[in-house]
């Protein structure tokens, strides 16, 4: 029976896209009917449309599902195992005493926003290269320093990123693809570095991370050997984290794991007590862990000549960039940092907000995050809504990625995995951005976090990237 | 004075839902105007035209959504904000907020196996793409979109084509598949007659009569008016033909279009001498030697189109009731009008109804005007002044670019003929209503004020004036035909039984000294 024939005999189920009463229509008739969310593609912009038909040429299109399926595949089948914690002067590449490294795209000291300034001049009166913040600001301005992206070095920094010298870094080996991924401890919350403040008790703590934390955690390594982050992950967001504004289950379970090699050490028990006390401080300890698991998936994946998916998403407080996998090396495309919407600390407003900043989209990059909302209801509230909205969320991101994470499922989706692997087509097709869940640092140097809430990245990054992507796969 | 503006980046609503929303806007206590609309150049225009685009809205994308509000005070605007919220957020609650949505054609289709069928009514712009998109998850297209290149539309129906699909369009406002009106059609009794038509009021016309003569209809598929031109060489109509000649239910052909370009209608021709079932042919204006050497059977109206079917199909001839003309009252309303009273004037929302009358009138006068007249010295020099009789299709692009189509506002047609109404030389005023899915929910209802008060003045003129209706909907349409009929008559509007006969009545009204 020809394929017009069988439409005939069979029920009719209609995909509706434009006018909304047609569908009502189709219903009242006894027929099925489905209404797209639809908008014009690319925003209506013929180029990108063009683009968008370019890359949909049957050869192309056909390179294109192949590197991509590649690329998901790696991000999938990646196994980020946690190996150690050593001062970044050890380990990371490329890594100086006078390097600074920072979130996002590349940036210039005289351009950075206020938060990231107060985080650097903190570093460096930290790495005594100056003696007080007015010194640091000097030396900053100086050219003495070299200032990076943390991503040009293997590496993700929460928020403003600024990562020095000596500071102590976890150490994240891709058991599978062999790669190695960095991030610093967390200071645990509020009036810490890495949100811009840059006071004394900041540095007296960033001194005992280096001297008691770090060394203890480096030890206690030493004796596991390693732990499986994934496995970890897995586990969080079965327990209600979504793995980047919420880790109260993905902390309790990295101490567990940590706990008997700590006890293990030759530190002494009040400095054992210390380092306990510091990671029931907050529930954020495991924040940056999950986040080097992240970024060391995602750099498996990245360099696949034709893939257009998406490999690093980052900000710096005034960009946002990202990095897609079939544009190796460091090409960034970006657009500017948007503003951060959800609750404040009291006493704060939304024109106290800085920008949107941070390496920490690497979670949502990955499929985490802003992504798994729906395995976190208990920070709904970010959302500025119910449960239902924190599940369409993580369904609607499936709409601009290419593969659902089975190593990483959420019950409440029936035990579907994250939406992984966001295409650089399927964001300019439909218009949706990827959600970030995101913390909000003051504005000014000097004060730190003041809140928490839900972003989007510019279109414009993703533009710029199918525009150039477009023109360089043949 | 106050006017209040916001623009939300990125937000897309479709013209027919803001439309709904900006009417309901206005509605609100103290606004003076309310503008809802997408940032496009044509919206951009017409707030520059009331002299509310101020440079923020100058700077809008065609993505972005614009709010104007203009106001007495700044508390009113202040409050009629909040009602336009109300009216956004009152839409979002009625669906289940755990509904699974979808964005594109791909993800719907790869989620829906069942899915079959695209409809396609976004901006002409984007629509080919998202008709391409469709056809290559397998899905068969009705593409509503106007403004849809013939390139675009040769490619898309050679792919259709070549997966078997079907490309209903574009421009393409009516089909029935598996007893579904799809966008604008009639309710029509299941039965054993297959349509194909490039014509939208013409197929949904010949479907009622259909019904109207007790007959029914298995399929209609719709080809969009451009199948039959010499570039598409009516790739669907033909498609269209071969899949209901092999439909099991299907016993007679029904094909509907204006005269298709000869290399085209040789081969339509050809297919009907193909055909193991009966065809009737309706080309409006078309000839009969070439439908009958084809072995079909040749209509001359959409009446018989629909008679001759429903006799091929079965019924007894004799029992039909084929609603003849009624002389008696063509004399009594000749005699009412003045010998100056002379002309047509045809203000129609369906373009092939407007073709149909304006053909019958041809045949007995010269001097028939029109906005979609073929040969230009008989094409309407201005738009907006009705010459000798004329016969207007106000849901051509002449009326209806940057408007919705008059079968949804029909606010140009009552301006246009509360004009035509004065005019000392119009004898008889012809109107159509649709009724059916996608329809006006009342279309006599919005012109009855207009109609008592062109017959008012008219009266204290002097003269009689005749206005002809023809309700176009079967007995199972909402609204109810005998309702829209009853208010008409009692408005004292003359009723037509068909569009034939709608036609032909106009034109023997007048016809005195013809």
């Amino acid at each position: 029976m020809s394929k017009i024939n069988e439409l005939f005999s069979n029920k009719i189920h209609a995909i509706n896209v434009g006018i909304e009463f047609f569908k009502d229509d189709i219903i009242k008739q006894q027929g099925s009917a489905t209404h797209l969310e639809w908008k014009p593609p690319g925003g209506g912009k013929p180029e990108l449309i063009a683009a968008l038909d370019r890359l949909e040429n049957a050869a192309l299109a056909e390179k294109i599902e192949a590197a991509n399926k590649l690329a998901v595949e790696r991000i999938i089948q990646s196994q980020p195992m946690l190996v150690g914690f050593d001062q970044a002067i050890n380990v990371v590449p490329g890594m100086t005493k006078t390097t600074i490294l920072h979130a996002g795209p590349p940036i210039t000291w005289d351009r950075m926003c206020g938060g990231m300034k107060g985080a650097v001049t903190g570093a460096l009166v930290f790495e005594g290269l100056a003696k007080d913040i007015e010194e640091a600001e000097k030396v900053a301005a100086s050219g003495a320093i070299t200032f990076s992206p943390c991503h040009e070095h293997n590496c993700v920094g929460s928020m403003a990123g600024v990562t020095s010298a000596s500071m102590y870094m976890h150490v994240v080996k891709n058991k599978t693809y062999g790669n190695v991924a960095y991030t610093n401890l967390s200071e645990q919350m509020s009036k810490i570095l890495r949100m811009g403040a840059n006071d004394e008790s900041v540095i007296t703590r960033l001194n005992w991370m280096r001297d008691v934390l770090g060394p203890m955690l480096r030890e206690a390594m030493k004796i596991a050997g390693e732990i499986d982050l994934r496995l970890l992950l897995a586990q969080a967001l079965h327990m209600g984290d979504e793995c980047h504004n919420r880790n109260n289950a993905g902390t309790s379970l990295l101490i567990q794991a940590l706990t008997p090699y700590i006890l293990e050490t030759d530190f002494t028990k009040e400095q054992k007590r210390e380092v306990f006390d510091f990671v029931a401080s907050s529930d954020y300890f495991s924040g940056p862990t999950w986040m080097a698991l992240c970024k060391c998936a995602l750099d498996a994946a990245h360099g696949i000549e034709h893939s257009t998916i998406v490999t690093t998403m980052a900000r710096n407080g005034v960009e946002f960039g990202i990095r897609v996998s079939g544009m190796p090396g460091n090409t960034w495309f970006t657009g500017p940092a948007q503003k951060v919407v959800g609750p404040m600390f009291a006493g704060y407003k939304p024109e106290d907000s800085g920008l949107d900043i941070g390496d920490s989209a690497i979670t949502e990059t990955y499929g985490i995050g802003g992504f798994a909302m729906a395995a976190a209801p208990a920070i709904v509230a970010l959302v500025g809504g119910t449960v239902d909205e924190a599940i369409g969320f993580s369904t609607k991101m499936k709409e601009i990625t290419t593969a659902e994470n089975p190593n990483v499922t959420i019950p409440i989706l029936n035990f579907q995995g994250v939406a992984t692997g966001i295409d650089i087509r399927n964001v300019v097709q439909t218009g949706i951005l990827p959600i970030i869940n995101t913390a909000i640092a003051h504005k000014e140097a000097g004060i730190g976090m003041i809140g928490a809430g839900i972003t989007y990245p510019p279109a414009e990054a993703f533009e710029k990237a199918l525009l150039t992507l477009s023109e360089r796969i043949s | 004075m106050s006017i209040k503006v916001v623009i939300k980046k990125s937000t897309y609503f479709d013209s027919v839902s803001l439309m709904s929303l900006s009417t309901k806007a206005n509605q609100i206590a103290g606004v003076e105007q309310a503008v809802i609309a997408m940032g496009t150049e044509m919206n951009k225009e017409v707030l520059r035209n009331v002299g509310l685009l101020t440079p923020e809205l100058e700077e809008a994308k065609s993505s972005d959504l614009m709010i104007v509000v203009k106001a007495e005070t700044d508390e009113l605007c202040e409050n009629a904000f909040t009602g336009i919220e109300e009216l956004f957020t009152k839409k979002g609650e009625t669906k289940g907020a755990s509904e699974i949505k979808y964005a594109t054609i791909d993800s719907a289709a790869k989620s829906i196996p069942e899915a079959n069928l695209a409809i396609i009514s976004v901006n002409g712009a984007f629509a080919a793409r998202e008709a391409r998109k469709a056809l290559e998850n397998d899905l068969h297209v009705m593409l509503f979109s106007d403004n849809v290149s013939i390139e675009d539309e040769i490619a898309l129906k050679q792919f259709a084509h070549e997966k078997g699909l079907l490309l209903m369009g574009p421009d393409c406002g009516t089909a029935i598949i598996g007893n579904v009106a799809l966008c604008f059609g009639n309710a029509v009794r299941k039965g054993n007659i297959g349509i194909v038509a490039a014509s939208g009021t013409g197929s949904q016309e010949v479907s009622v009569r259909i019904h109207d003569f007790g007959g029914g209809i298995t399929q209609l598929i719709g080809t969009g008016g451009r199948d039959l031109s010499e570039q598409v060489g009516g790739i669907m109509m033909l498609d269209g033909i071969k899949a209901l000649d092999e439909d099991e239910a299907t016993k007679v052909i029904v094909l509907i279009s204006k005269p298709p370009a000869p290399s085209v209608e040789e081969k339509v021709l050809a297919q009907v001498k193909q055909c193991k079932k009966p065809v009737v042919v309706y080309f409006i204006g078309g000839k009969e030697e070439a439908v009958l050497a084809a072995g079909g059977h040749f209509a001359k109206t959409s009446k018989e189109a629909a008679l001759k079917a429903v006799v091929l199909a079965g019924a007894n001839e004799d029992e039909i009731n084929k609603r003849a003309l009624n002389w008696p009252l063509i004399e009594e309303v000749r005699a009412k009008l003045t010998a100056e009273q002379k002309y047509v004037r045809g203000l129609f929302c369906g373009g092939t109804l407007c073709d149909e009358a304006m053909y019958i009138a041809m045949e007995t006068f010269e001097d028939v005007y029109s906005n979609i007249q073929k040969n230009p010295d008989y094409k309407l020099k201005n738009l907006h002044v009705s010459q000798a009789h004329t016969f207007l299709d106000m849901g051509d692009d002449d009326f209806t670019n940057g408007k919705p189509h008059p079968m949804i506002d029909p606010s140009t047609r009552i301006a246009r003929f509360l004009e035509e109404a004065k005019d000392p030389s119009v004898g008889v005023i012809l109107m159509d209503f649709i009724l059916g899915f996608g329809s006006h929910e009342d279309p006599v209802g919005v012109m009855l004020p207009a109609i008592i008060e062109a017959k008012k003045q008219a009266e204290k003129d002097g003269r009689h004036l005749e206005i002809l209706g023809y309700v176009m909907g079967t007995d199972l349409d909402s609204p109810k035909l005998e309702d829209q009929v009853g208010k008409l008559m009692a408005a004292g509007v003359t009723i037509a039984s068909s569009s034939t006969n709608a036609g032909l009545l106009a034109r023997e009204f007048v016809g005195k000294g013809a």
